[in-house]
């Protein structure tokens, strides 16, 4: 017990409340005034031309109503070379990108990994973090020109940052203990990983490639609106001709799409716990 | 057949949780390490088997000093120290099997483990091990499934199957019921009598090292305050070891109800 403790006489019928996050009161009125006026500075800043809204609702209602009839039929054979595509890039480059994933994971994650091979996994995965996908794919484009080469490996690239950082961390927060066990057997570092660590963290690396898979698909539509092939560029150029039923229909394939995966990694999940 | 010599641990943080502790184990002595918590009984058995990396002083497991092996080697030494854990430390999401046989990775080759295709001389031995602790029906149950005492059972087969000349055990009993914790201890002091093998005892509960132990090492703050047999330890020694404590209940019922458990008193 320190000098300082408190009797009980003096605190009984005292109120008492939660100890405030921030404990100075000066910083806590000060942050939430702060906080205020920059709401208040941010909404007025954003200058809207309600005339041009007004113009435009035309044309968004337009597209709304597209929806209403999907034409499926007149570029069938566009749509379906697109959707090939697409789905092309997406297993390709999620097979590709969990594959170098993995190894870069159990380098990037401190308790397995020493300092220097922690500090080059973990520099990989910043690069691959820090470029946007649109702006890889852009680069990607100049190198390799237009087409799916360019969705393919941007999205490789793009998964592998995605997925070591979430099963390095995956890794970190296992179960020491088990770990432990296993070493103390006498096994080597690769059977130590196959019998001490895999089993901990393979749920959640299959959880996170069926996520990536979905996010694949979703990017491979984006991306080929700067030119890395796939449905994206289908749809482009449905909207450049202004063919928003057409457009309708790739939207609503993707999101047919989207929605069966969603509900696959689901059932999956589910499974391998 | 064990000896450590001087063995010191100092943490990073400066914290010295062993001070030259110097202990001989001959073969087949069955020893019992008390004392409270953060006393350095961990750190201790981890010294051994390098777990944790011993600051100085040396661990001679016959004529091998193990404080001095390269990686490759200390694994090979560590394949002759079975070492059973606090919380079981079974690999969760692995069957009891592969459990079992993950005690043999120091034998086996990288493929044979990865693809499971363990010697059959190997699968035999666990089974019998098994079937020795009464688990041969939960082979293939996945360990999460297991109860607490059935899991300390899988992981003493683990540690046996490695055909170890030592037993290091960390708190066997501490999350098991009173019943349970009685059983796993005598499991475990039949086994090194059966195999002839020695072993050292984490074990929180003093009574129950009384009851099954011929020696007794009392550590408090990473030193060695008591080294002998279970009636040496007195109230005068328990409060040694452990503090101020009325004792006297503690060591009368070693005899019929001994279950109390001392945990550590500040």
């Amino acid at each position: 017990m320190s000098a300082a403790a408190p009797a009980l006489g003096d605190m009984l019928g005292t109120r008492w409340r939660r100890p405030p996050m921030i404990q100075r009161v000066w910083l806590r009125y000060a942050l939430l005034v702060g906080l205020a006026a920059y709401l208040v500075a941010a909404i007025a800043s954003v200058e809207v031309d309600w005339g041009r809204v007004y113009q435009g609702l035309d044309r968004g209602a337009a597209f709304v109503m597209a929806f209403a009839q999907p034409d499926f039929v007149s570029r069938a054979d566009a749509i379906w070379a697109g959707m090939v595509e697409s789905i092309v890039i997406t297993v390709a480059s999620s097979v590709v990108g969990i594959l170098i994933s993995i190894p870069i994971a159990l380098g990037a994650a401190r308790n397995i990994a020493p300092v220097p091979v922690y500090m080059i996994c973990r520099g990989i995965i910043a690069v691959s973090r820090a470029l946007q996908e649109i702006i890889v794919a852009i680069l990607l484009v100049a190198i390799f020109g237009f087409g799916p080469l360019a969705g393919f490996l941007t999205l490789s690239f793009a998964t592998i940052g995605f997925l070591s950082k979430l099963l390095a961390e995956d890794i970190e927060s296992m179960d020491r203990s088990q770990a432990e066990a296993v070493r103390a057997t006498g096994a080597r570092w690769s059977q130590w990983i196959d019998y001490g660590v895999k089993p901990q963290v393979i749920p959640r690396l299959i959880g996170l490639s069926m996520y990536r898979i979905d996010i694949n698909f979703r990017e491979s539509a984006i991306l080929g609106l700067v030119g890395a092939g796939g449905i994206g560029a289908t749809l482009n150029t449905a909207f450049d001709r202004y063919e928003y039923d057409t457009a309708a229909a790739i939207l609503i394939i993707i999101i047919g799409i989207v929605m069966a995966l969603e509900y696959l990694s689901g059932v999956i999940r589910a499974r391998v716990q | 057949m064990l000896r450590l010599d001087a063995l010191t641990k100092t943490y990073k943080t400066g914290d010295q949780a062993l001070k030259a502790v110097t202990v001989d184990v001959p073969p087949g002595q069955v020893i019992a390490l008390i004392g409270p918590s953060g006393a350095g009984k961990s750190t201790l058995i981890r010294c051994i088997n390098r777990l944790v990396e011993p600051t100085s002083g040396s661990v001679m497991l016959e004529d091998i000093n193990l404080t001095s092996l390269k990686p490759g080697a200390l694994r090979r030494e560590r394949r002759r120290m079975g070492m059973i854990f606090q919380e079981y430390a079974l690999v969760e999401r692995l069957t009891v099997m592969e459990n079992v046989l993950s005690g043999r990775l120091g034998y086996v080759g990288f493929w044979r483990s990865v693809t499971r295709r363990f010697p059959q001389k190997d699968v035999d031995e666990a089974f019998r091990l098994l079937d020795r602790v009464g688990l041969l029906h939960m082979a293939d149950k996945r360990a999460d499934q297991l109860s607490g005492g059935q899991r300390q059972r899988v992981g003493i087969c683990r540690a046996l199957i490695q055909d170890p000349a030592l037993l290091l055990v960390d708190e066997p009993t501490a999350s098991l019921d009173p019943k349970t914790s009685r059983q796993i201890m005598r499991l475990i002091c039949e086994l090194c009598a059966e195999r002839g093998l020695a072993a050292i005892i984490n074990i929180h509960d003093v009574a129950l090292a009384q009851m099954f132990v011929a020696r007794v090492i009392g550590l408090r703050f990473g030193e060695v305050v008591y080294d002998g047999g279970p009636d040496g330890l007195t109230p005068d020694k328990l409060t040694e070891i452990y503090g101020e404590e009325d004792w006297e209940a503690t060591i009368e019922k070693v005899d019929d109800d001994a279950d109390t458990t001392i945990e550590a008193a500040e």
